[in-house]
Parts: structure tokens; sequence; C-alpha cells
């Protein structure tokens, strides 16, 4: 009888059963869509910030140790120690390597022009080929690294591309305009340990300190700082995770780590644990997040996420309004039909029961719908805004189930106090 | 012991006494009607002996028990076990058979049993129209229905507002000729109308005025028309 009571219900008022299951649909895909978007949105937002530079900086730990303490930017030259260039490889080893998009070494030396003036040259990777220990190979560098940069006049120089003899050199805006240099001019540079011809192929635009310096191959600023083999820092750009209260204790000493909380840590993408590992991978250096990049972009995910938050529950209030007053108004034209159940006997438990599975089986039809409603808005959004498709995770599935029960239910409890309200007297012939 | 007490009842909504002292018995298996003007208390009346509503004062003794100090919950099952509701706006699910109406009462009461409900059909002479929808069925074939549903469970008492009130002159006869069936068979009826030809035919007539009783007598032509 019950199972015939709900299908004469449906069947007479399935448009208004439908308003309501459109309803929910719409509240549900909502949800669907932010909480998969929310899920994975940290990597997607990752990527997009990995375009504003490295994130990890290397350094001996000597040179660490001087910043640290006069939070100046550690200088080799100032403390004689270095990084192995042999070593640089080992970053693509640690059990983070795929989260590692991209970094390059560093050796620095101060040399003087044609003009006398004294400038810094930089020495690094600019799409440099390497090799790895696991059979793998890879191109890093500045060019990838550093693509904010603005190289309007000449080109970023191609490692692979120069001649076995040919020494390039890419000179900032600032220098070149101030020497008078210019795309394919030929410059002269002293170092302490020697002096070469340099030739210019682009001259860049960084917007920061680098407008002053000359930037060229490592090994040619080795050989004029007498370095051969070393370096002085690395830029490392990684994919993280942002920062929880585990990875806020861990970064100021694992050591404080149950060995769960260590495993947890170690086996999460956290700039933390990144760094931790590359102070592995690499002989006596500090690895140390920077902490501008890490923290706008912890910043960057809150807010994001944050937003999100607030889309899910407001689609959530907005369906559970919405309930309320479908179902009460539902209440109110069928209150004959309650007037008349009370009358013959029926207890409120057995009344609200048959309202609440009526409005139930529509909120399952309306969430199932609503559920791959939410996909496709999902899969919109992800190449709307990240150019990419948005994974689905199965785990979402419980979560909206519950999330979208809980609304259906509080959005019927208007409709059902009104219903256990309801006298029958009234509503069949008047008091 | 009398089925039905009714011991000094007064019912009021604010300034207004709906009923003012009501002192009344009904015996079991009489006939009652239940006359009087708009507003003068029938349908307070009713649903207090309907367990629908509670007197302000007085006692309402069903089968001894004073259902006026009963819970709301105690007073549903009451309803559900002794009383037999009849309406004059017949108050049929709409999207529910002529059977599946009558099953609803048995629903609420205890477990649907459609062969039961068909025989109640049959009894009210509307046994080809069971599967039809209240919609299909004439005005006089609904009240039919909500009597089927009304005797569906054996109440002790069946209570009728204006059952034909709605209905056309033939129907209303057919109604009345199955209360006879009903007075018969030894069933407490009380009707509440204000058709004197529907008291006429009652054992005994209660005429209300302003919440009081004006007149209970006993109509001498029962049983002869």
């Amino acid at each position: 009888m019950f199972l015939r009571m709900i299908r004469g219900a449906f069947a007479r008022q399935w448009k208004k059963m439908l308003i309501i299951a459109l309803t929910i649909m719409l509240g549900t895909s909502l949800a669907t869509a932010m909480i998969n978007v929310m899920l994975d949105v940290g990597d997607k937002v990752n990527q997009e910030l990995k375009t504003y530079g490295a994130n990890i900086t290397v350094l001996p730990k000597s040179a660490s140790v001087m910043s640290d303490l006069y939070e100046v930017e550690g200088s080799s030259d100032d403390t004689g120690s270095y990084l192995l260039e042999s070593e640089i490889g080992n970053i693509k080893t640690i059990f983070w390597a795929f989260n590692i998009v991209d970094f390059a070494p560093f050796i620095d030396t101060n040399v003087t022009t044609d003009g006398g003036s004294e400038t810094r040259l930089v020495g690094t990777w600019f799409n440099h080929h390497l090799d790895l220990p696991t059979g793998e190979s890879l191109d890093a560098g500045v060019n990838s690294l550093r693509s904010w940069w603005d190289v309007d006049n000449g080109s970023w120089i191609d490692e692979q591309a120069l001649e076995e003899d040919e020494r390039a050199a890419m000179v900032g805006a600032v220098l070149a305009k101030r020497e008078g240099i210019s795309v394919g001019d030929t410059i002269h540079v002293k170092g302490a340990e020697g002096e070469t011809e340099l030739k210019v192929q682009g001259i860049f635009d960084s917007g920061g300190d680098e407008d002053e310096q000359i930037f060229a191959p490592l090994d040619l600023v080795q050989e004029l700082s007498g370095k051969d083999g070393y370096i002085s820092s690395i830029e490392v750009s990684a994919l993280t995770t942002p920062d929880n209260e585990l990875a806020e204790k861990a970064a100021k000493d694992p050591g404080s780590l149950t060995i769960a909380q260590y495993e947890l840590w170690y086996c999460t993408a956290y700039v933390s644990s990144i760094c931790y590992q590359i102070q592995e991978a690499i002989t006596d250096s500090v690895a140390a997040p920077v902490r501008q990049v890490a923290e706008s972009e912890g910043a960057i995910m809150d807010k994001t996420e944050l937003l999100m938050v607030l889309i899910t529950i407001l689609s959530l209030i907005g369906s559970a309004l919405g309930i309320t007053n479908l179902v009460t108004a539902s209440v109110m034209e069928r209150s004959n039909e309650i007037g008349l159940f009370k009358a013959v006997g029926a207890r409120d438990g057995a009344i609200s029961g048959l309202f609440l599975t009526e409005i139930l089986l529509t909120g399952l039809v309306g969430a199932v719908a609503g559920y791959f409603l939410g996909f496709g808005f999902a899969q919109i959004i992800g190449h709307t805004v990240f150019s990419s498709s948005i994974e689905m995770k199965p785990f979402v599935i419980p979560i909206v189930a519950i999330l979208m029960l809980a609304v259906t239910l509080a959005g019927s409890i208007p409709a059902i106090r009104m219903l256990l309200r309801l006298d029958p007297a009234e509503v069949l012939h008047g008091r | 012991m009398s089925l039905l007490e009714l011991r000094g009842i007064s019912k009021i909504y604010g300034d207004l006494k709906a009923l003012d002292n009501i002192n009344l018995s009904v015996e079991n298996g009489e006939w009652t009607a239940i006359m009087g003007p708009s507003g003068s208390g029938k349908s307070t009346m009713m649903n207090i002996i309907g367990c629908m509503d509670k007197p302000t004062m007085g006692e309402v003794l069903l089968d001894g028990v004073d259902i006026a100090k009963e819970s709301a919950k105690n007073l549903t099952a009451i309803r559900r076990d002794k009383i037999g509701l009849i309406f004059q706006q017949f108050h049929l699910v709409n999207y529910l058979t002529a059977v599946e109406n009558v099953m609803v009462a048995q629903y609420y009461h205890s477990l649907p049993d459609e062969k039961e409900a068909l025989e109640a059909l049959a009894r009210v002479g509307l046994a080809d129209r069971a599967k039809h929808l209240p919609s299909q069925l004439s005005g006089g074939e609904q009240q039919r229905v909500c009597i089927a549903r009304a005797l569906i469970n054996h109440p002790e008492i069946i209570l009728a507002d204006e059952p034909t009130g709605n209905l056309d002159e033939a129907n209303e006869n057919i109604v009345l000729d199955l209360f006879r069936q009903l007075h018969e068979e030894h069933t407490t009826l009380i009707v509440v109308t204000h058709d004197p030809e529907v008291a006429e035919v009652a054992q005994r007539t209660i005429t209300l005025e302003h919440g009081r009783i004006k007149s209970d007598e006993i109509n001498k032509m029962f049983g002869r028309n």
C-alpha cells in the first residue's frame, strides 16, 4: 500500500516533483563541480604558479648559515663553499622527482667590462640537456624557469645549438643601455681567473636586479672564476601541496615527528618535505622554500578554495530554500489528504515517512542527474580556467550524497513541522 | 452503560461558546441525527466525538473512557480503532483508486487487505467501480467509497458530517438505504445534518441552537418509511 501511495503521488504531481528534482539537481551539480575542482585545483593552480619561477633555493650549508644570520643572499665568494655540479641530476631522483618541474644551477663572479665598470657575470643553464642516472633525460634551465623575462632584443640562448667554441651571453636591459650594448655585439669581460669575449645573443628585461647582470652558460663562468665543476646555488621549481600544521611542524624539526607523521609528511609533496629530500640528495646543501613564492601560492590556494567552499555552501543553502518552498507548497496543497490520513488514524511518523520518502526519492533522482551535470560543469571550469580536464574523484560521490541528503532533510523540516501541526478537524470540515 | 456519553461539555473560542454545557448519551446501535442551523455547534460536537478536538470543559466518555483527557497520540489510536468518519466533501485521495482509498484506512489501522476492501465496496454497490479513480466516479459513488472506507475497520461509531449535502435525491436515497442497513446490523450512527428529510429517517433527532441542545426527540415515524 505504501508503494501504491508513493507511486500514485508521483503520478499525480510529477510536475512538482520534477521541479523539486531540478532544484536538487542544480544544488548537487554545483556542489559536485566545486568539490571536484577544489580537490583538483591545488595541482592546477600550482602549475599556473610555476610560471612565476622557482619556489625552492638550494645553497651550500655555509652560505645558508650566512644568509640566515645576516638576512642577505648567500654568496659563495664570501664563504668559499660550493655545491657539486655533478650532483644536480640527483634532484630528479628524490621521492617527489615527478613534482620537480624545472631547475637551474647558478654560479657568479664579478667581471670588468670594456667600459671599465664592474658587473656580475652569472653562469647558469639555459636549456641544458641532462642525462640522469635513472636512464631518463631532460632539458632544464632558465629559459623555462624564468619564462617571465622579456627578451625583445635577440633571443634566449639555445645551449644545444651553440658551437663548441661559441661563447654566447645575455645582457640585462639596464646594463645594456648604460654600456650601449646591442644584440650581436661582442663584449670583453675580465674575471679573477681569466678573460674572454662574449657574443651578445639577447637582451632581457627581468624587472629585477638581474637587469644589471650578464648571464652566460655555466661552464664558461666556472672557467672564468676558476671553479670548474662547482656551483653556488640551484633554483628549483616544484609542484607542492599547501602547508598544514604537520608540514609546519616538520619544517621546524623533522626529528620531532612520530614515525607515522614522518611517513605521512615525507610521502606528501609539502615544500618542506621536498626540500628535505633535496638536502638528502645534494651533499652539504640546504634547501629552503622561497618564502614569498611559497606564501603567495598558499594564499592564492587558500582564497581559491575558500571561494569554492562559499559557492558550494551558497548553492546548498539555495537548494535547501528551494526545497523548503516547494515541499511546503506541496504540503499546503495536500493538506486535505494529510488531514484525512490523520482522521483515519495515521500516526505522525507514518505521514512524515510517506512525505520524506517521496522527497528523498525525488532527491535521489535529482542528485544522480546533478552529479553527472556537475561532472560536465567541472570539465567546463577545468577547460575554461586551467585548459585541462578535472579528474572526477570517486570519494566525492559519498560526500555529495551526504550533503544532498542533509540539505534535502533540512529543507523538508519546515514542511514536516507544518504537516505535524496540521489539525485534521480544521482542514476536513472546519472548526 | 451508554456507548457515548457527553457530560457538561463546553467548547469556548475566545468570547464564543461553540458548545455550552451539552449533556448527551448515545446507546450502542442507536441512529442519531444532530440538526441545527450553521453556527449551532454541530461540527464542533462532531469533532469532539470524533476525537479530532477536545472540549474546554466536561467529559466525553467513549466506552467508559474519558477521551477529553487523552493525549493526542491516544486520540489518534481511538480514532483509528473505534470511529469511522464520513464527510460531506468525501475527502478521497484523488491519485488512488476506489479500492485503494478504502485500503488507506486499513493500512493505517493494521494491514491492507484488498479482498476485504473489495467486499466493502461490493456492500455499497461499487464492486464494478473498484479500480476507478475518484475523478471517474459520480458524487454518490464517491460518497459510497467514503462509507466503505469508514466501515472497513469495523468501528464502534460511524460519524457522518452532512453525508448527503453534496448529493442529488437519487444518491441521497442510496446513502440513506445504506445507513438503514448499517443500523439493522446494530452499527451506531451519528449523522450531522441540516436536512430535515435526512434527520427524520434517524431513530432520534437532537437539535442544537447557539451551542445548546434545543430538543432531543425520538422519531415516531422511525422504521416506517
